[in-house]
């Protein structure tokens, strides 16, 4: 039942999010969407997950969005409604689109009914330990080559960004 | 089953964002939305599975993310210069 509460939470966000007219406004609908989700993961037992969820996403990464939005500074014509083609066209192709995802989704539920099960034993439990030594044995090759990837990333957008 | 609609649910919300809007900006967020719901199928597939090799990943994807929203800003501030604007109709210069 939890599950639902807050999956529904999660669409109605992430619906807002895509919604929106002001990109301020959109970036705090996700915000908003990435906090649920780190609701989601406290549920599945994923609780180092949940706090770099907020930590991260939620905190560094639409601090960095929110303050590039607030960089441009855009104009009020900026921030008009905009499609890609004719308005009426897009909008309603928008809406049967997300109609029959929506509706694909719950006839899926409808039809096969619950079927999450999770594994008997336990031992899911992410913790710091458990997930850390994971990160450092198992994954540890992931793990550096993700730091290399991370440091192009801050070349390539130092270089990227730094204009003429 | 529900946790891998749920994701499917949210990676179709942020497509629908990245063809319907105009924005640069919110299509980056629309990216992120998307990538956000693998991390809900990672997490719901290490519970199912009874090991902790999802959570580590959605780790990593962390990092991923936090590499694509600084990759993809500097491109929008970069582009945000040239036209003086983030709207991607303007942005067709490919097409002369």
């Amino acid at each position: 039942m939890i599950f639902y509460l807050i999956a529904f939470g999660i669409v109605v966000t992430a619906i807002l999010t895509i919604a929106s007219r002001n990109s301020v406004v959109s970036a705090l609908w996700l915000v908003a969407c990435l906090f649920a989700q780190a609701i989601l993961m406290v549920t599945l037992e994923a609780h180092l997950v949940a706090a770099m969820q907020v930590l991260l996403y939620a905190g560094a990464i639409m601090v960095l969005i929110l303050f590039v939005i607030m960089l441009l500074n855009l104009t009020p014509k900026e921030l008009k409604w905009k499609f890609i083609a004719g308005e009426r066209l897009i909008l309603g192709s928008g809406v049967i689109y997300l109609a029959g995802v929506m509706g694909l989704a719950l006839w899926i539920i409808y039809k096969k009914g619950a079927s999450f099960v999770p594994a008997a034993g336990g031992g899911t439990a992410g913790t710091v330990e458990a997930v850390g030594k994971l990160l450092l044995t198992k994954y540890a090759l992931p793990f550096e080559l993700v730091s290399v990837t991370l440091l192009v990333a801050i070349v390539g957008a130092i270089l990227t960004g730094r204009g003429k | 089953m529900e946790y891998i609609v749920l994701s499917v649910i949210i990676f179709c919300i942020g497509v629908a964002g990245i063809l319907l809007r105009r924005n640069l900006i919110i299509i980056l967020m629309s990216v992120e939305l998307m990538l956000s719901a693998s991390n809900i199928s990672f997490v719901a597939f290490s519970k199912m599975h009874g090991n902790l090799d999802g959570q580590a990943v959605v780790l990593l994807l962390y990092v991923l993310a936090a590499c694509e929203a600084a990759v993809g800003l500097a491109i929008i501030v970069g582009l945000f210069r040239l036209k003086g604007s983030v709207d991607i109709q303007l942005f067709r210069d490919l097409k002369k």
